[in-house]
């Protein structure tokens, strides 16, 4: 094994990172040099920190330089453990107590109409992404990170996790692809993660694969809790198989396009209205919808066009797509707005439902409003908007009372 | 040096530089007698009967003034960062031999870095004024001959005015200018809008120099500042870098969580029932504030609500806010780019004003007290809404006061900041340097919670029902210190590096020199 190893970014733009040195030594004891715009404040909190991991991995002569932008500990400490382990075989890990706040799970069809992708090793992104709400935070593992920092950010990924709060979001990793991925879980199942990411996924075999990988490590730690499975489609052959990678498990809660990947995989270019990727949406979102799973769109790549962007979801959520990717906070509102229900779209619905529960309470079979017949798909469709509506805080939850008291006066 | 324990708490010497000094009282304590200081009376008689005031260069300017040791010299920053004339008088005056100045700007920025030099080699004794950037880590450690003095623009005023600071030599910059002295900012490669900086040099310094890149006959108009203070002109071939003056065009900032603490705040100001037609609101130049604007043009849009006023720096968005008849009126402190000079130019609802008008604390009324909203920012926040915008948390003297302290005395203050810049909590149990009383400041909105000052009641009631994250403001703090830690708190030495000065020239406290 090397004898020098390095973690983390450092130069132009990098924020609340810390790039580490270290070198192991014979003798001399722990040399810390520490380069930190927050010397004034926290310098002896740092070196305290760095020595301290340092002798929890059993080194004690070692000099170790970091150069620091201000990062938080958890970050610090993640950089520390991914240069000491390049260094020296461990089965020990570094861990930090889960807040108790980030100990939630999520119910299998809650909405996920946003989900905010965060690159796996850049820590200034993530420290404030739940401030922005998005349904769901991705820590990307995959495309998101530079091949050679696939592993510290491992560590990062892992920490963020028990410390970061997300506010309430779904808590998601994007894992790699074949072998990688399966290791990548090892980093994020003991943490209390809400779902898996799986990309380029072509066939159940892949689901199933990491299934049992998570089934392991989830016996290991004892966990009881379901850990929901999100593939990502981005091939012609993913497409075609949709159906059977909806289905592979339950724990399939939805699933994804992705439309870079796609395209070049069919050789054409990606364009906005998406012609080209029409069979492949209309596809999968039919799998989707006949595997009971909700469908949800690639991301929008152009950040600073938010009219394309609206008009973007506005074209997803007819094709019945239930959600969409961000790649910046920014688009979480604008997708937001995107899949809210219209206002005709909204009154209509609540005609419907209090036609359907007047009937309901009089004993009637047939739902009529006016002179049109209500079949059951329509009340079904009526509640989906409802339920919208409630969750957009378009309509108070006890709206349908307060309705059929007015109509009652 | 003596020092007594003002009425915030912080221990302030009675003497700076020499000076006697009078500690912080209170807000709206300190009610000085006596007369206004005046400069000497000038004769007519003794000026050109033609007019032309013009001198070869700044150089005979300086000496025609008669610069000498120990002198008062007083800079506007109109300019700002791309100012090519401040530094030229001391070169100047270090080539004449000239000893123990005090450079009094009414701010400086980075672009005045050489203005060290001046200090190393005793040219300058100390600055009034502000110490940004270089020019406040060299301060800050102790490098000043004498202790600096920061001041408000409001302050700046009033020490001009009762004769705290009696100003020797004035050189004023101006876009445009006339033999006479007649100047303006409006107009020519240098324009900077407004030279409302200037005006209180105008009116009392011993001596005042006019400096011009773009010269025209006599009159030059509108005078905002009249020649008739003026002893010399001066013309040259460039006094400011014009894309470091103006920029061609504002940008909201693109930080997703500067939008966000924007969205928020203006999102209170609406559930507290502010936006309301006929208010009126002030927001300064920085990322966030300039995205709070536009926030406000959102809402005041699709509620179809008009503002009578918007007070302080003018930029694009503003101007479309006046042009679209959102707001009646811009009363503007300075122009940030090239609509502002634009509009200032053509609009006359567009009005250009001076710290005399909005913040000076021996005028008989200001504006700032009258404005409805206020948005600022601060480098740091205490648990008693103290604020400070002078230091970082690491003790180092980084910025100016500008208008800050002024703008205090709006109805309604809020201050849009992060709980914590990287690793370094913003929201902490007691200012490094305290710029501003805490009883002043209403509204802390970040991204973890809005904290309302408990004096407010009535913003506590408005938006109690609003669904917004309204927050103790203790709970801000320890939620701070809970993500980065408990910072550990910066070592100085008994040493005053430089002295802050409340609105009314009294000292609410003193920054120390860093202990390396």
């Amino acid at each position: 094994m090397s004898k020098i190893a390095t973690a983390g970014n450092k130069g132009g733009g990098i924020r609340s990172d810390c790039f580490v040195t270290l070198e192991l030594k014979n003798g001399d004891g722990i040399i810390v040099n520490l380069k930190s715009k927050v010397e004034a404040l926290f310098g002896d909190e740092i070196r305290d920190q760095a020595i301290k991991i340092l002798k929890f991995f059993g080194i004690s002569d070692a000099e170790i330089t970091m150069e620091d932008t201000g990062a938080l500990p958890f970050v610090i400490a993640a950089r520390i453990e991914a240069a000491v382990k390049q260094l020296i075989d461990t089965e020990k890990n570094y861990l930090f107590e889960i807040l108790p706040e980030n100990k939630y799970q999520t119910e299998k069809d809650r909405f996920r109409f946003t989900r905010l992708y965060l690159p796996g090793n850049t820590p200034k992104l993530m420290i404030n992404a739940g401030i922005h709400k998005p349904d769901g935070i991705i820590l990307d593992l995959e495309d998101a990170v530079a091949p050679d920092k696939k592993d510290e950010a491992r560590f990062l990924v892992r920490n963020a996790l028990s410390l970061i709060n997300f506010y309430g979001a779904e808590r998601m990793v994007r894992i790699n692809q074949g072998e990688r991925g399966l290791e990548d879980l090892e980093y994020v199942v003991p943490y209390n993660v809400n779902m898996i990411l799986i990309p380029k996924v072509e066939s159940a075999e892949r689901i199933l694969e990491v299934e049992n990988k998570i089934n392991e490590i989830k016996a290991k730690h004892g966990i009881d809790y379901n850990i929901w499975y999100m593939p990502i489609l981005e091939s012609a052959l993913g497409v075609e198989n949709a159906f059977e990678i909806a289905t592979a498990s339950p724990n399939v809660v939805a699933m994804a396009i992705g439309l870079e990947d796609y395209t070049a995989d069919i050789g054409v270019q990606r364009t906005n209205e998406g012609t080209e990727s029409l069979y492949a949406r209309m596809r999968m979102v039919n799998a989707c919808k006949a595997a009971g799973i909700q469908p949800i769109d690639s991301v929008f790549s152009d950040v600073a066009d938010m009219e394309g962007l609206l008009e973007n979801v506005k074209r997803s959520k007819a094709l019945g797509f239930e959600g969409m990717g961000c790649i910046h906070p920014r688009q979480i509102a604008v997708i937001k707005e995107g899949f809210k229900p219209a206002e005709t779209e909204l009154e209509k619905a609540k005609k419907i439902m209090v036609a359907f529960e007047k009937a309901k309470k009089e004993g009637k079979g047939v739902i009529s409003l006016g002179t049109k017949m209500i079949d059951p798909p329509v009340v079904k469709r009526a509640e989906k908007t409802i339920k919208l509506a409630v969750q957009f805080a378009m309509l108070p939850e006890n709206w349908l009372e307060e309705e059929l008291n007015n109509n009652d006066k | 040096m003596e020092f007594v324990k003002n009425a915030v708490g912080r221990v302030v010497p009675t003497e700076i530089n020499g000076k006697p000094q009078i500690p912080f009282k209170g807000v709206g304590k300190h009610i000085p007698e006596g007369r206004k200081h005046g400069p000497s009376i000038p004769t007519c008689a003794n000026y050109p009967e033609d007019g032309n005031k013009l001198v070869k260069d700044l150089k005979e300017a300086l000496i025609k003034a008669g610069l000498r040791d120990g002198m008062i010299i007083s800079t506007h920053h109109h300019f700002r960062n791309g100012d090519l004339v401040a530094n030229q008088i001391f070169a100047i005056a270090k080539e004449l031999g000239v000893k123990d100045l005090v450079w009094f700007p009414s701010a400086s920025f980075p672009c005045h870095e050489p203005i060290i030099e001046y200090l190393k080699d005793g040219t300058i004794h100390h600055i009034e004024g502000s110490m940004n950037g270089p020019l406040g880590r060299f301060t800050s450690e102790g490098n000043m001959k004498g202790i600096g003095i920061l001041r408000s623009h409001g302050g700046r005023y009033q020490a001009v005015q009762d004769g705290e600071v009696q100003i020797d030599i004035a050189v004023i910059a101006a876009g445009c200018a006339d033999p006479f002295g007649n100047a303006n900012g409006l107009y020519g490669q240098s324009a900077t809008g407004l030279l409302g900086f200037a005006l209180a040099d105008s009116q009392y310094a011993e001596k005042v120099i006019v400096v011009t890149d773009n010269l025209q006959e006599f009159p030059c108009i509108p005078w905002q500042i009249h020649g008739n203070y003026v002893d010399y002109v001066v013309q040259m071939d460039k006094i400011g870098i014009p894309e470091k003056i103006l920029s061609g065009t504002t940008r909201i900032t693109k930080s997703p969580d500067r939008l966000y603490l924007a969205e928020l705040t203006a999102k209170f100001c609406q559930a507290a029932g502010l936006i309301k037609n006929g208010f009126s609101f002030q927001t300064g130049a920085g990322g966030t504030s300039l995205a709070v604007s536009y926030y406000f043009d959102q809402i005041m849009r699709k509620e179809g609500i008009k503002a009578r006023f918007a007070r302080g720096g003018s930029n694009k968005y503003m101007v479309k806010m006046l042009e679209d008849g959102l707001v009646d009126f811009i009363l503007d402190g300075q122009t940030f780019d090239l609509d502002g000079v634009r509009s200032m130019r053509d609009n006359p609802n567009h009005v250009w004003t001076s710290p005399f008008t909005s913040y000076n604390y021996h005028s008989k009324g200001n504006f700032a007290s009258m404005v409805d909203i206020v948005i600022l920012g601060a480098t740091e926040v205490d648990v008693n809404f103290n604020g400070n915008v002078v230091t970082h948390s690491d003790g180092y003297l980084l910025h100016g006061i500008g208008g800050w302290q002024n703008a205090l005395f709006g109805k309604t203050v809020i201050l849009p900041i992060p709980l914590f810049r990287d690793r370094i909590p913003v929201i902490v149990d007691e200012v490094t340097t305290l710029v501003g009383p805490g009883e002043l400041i209403d509204v802390i909105v970040t991204e973890r919670g809005i904290a309302i000052n408990p004096r407010r009641t009535d913003l506590i009631e408005a938006t109690k029902n609003s669904g917004l994250p309204i927050v103790d403001i203790h709970y801000l703090k320890e939620e701070a210190e809970k993500i980065c830690g408990k910072p550990q708190k910066p070592e100085f030495t008994d040493k005053v590096v430089a002295a802050i000065k409340w609105v009314d020239g009294t000292v609410i406290d003193v920054v120390r020199q860093i202990k390396k």
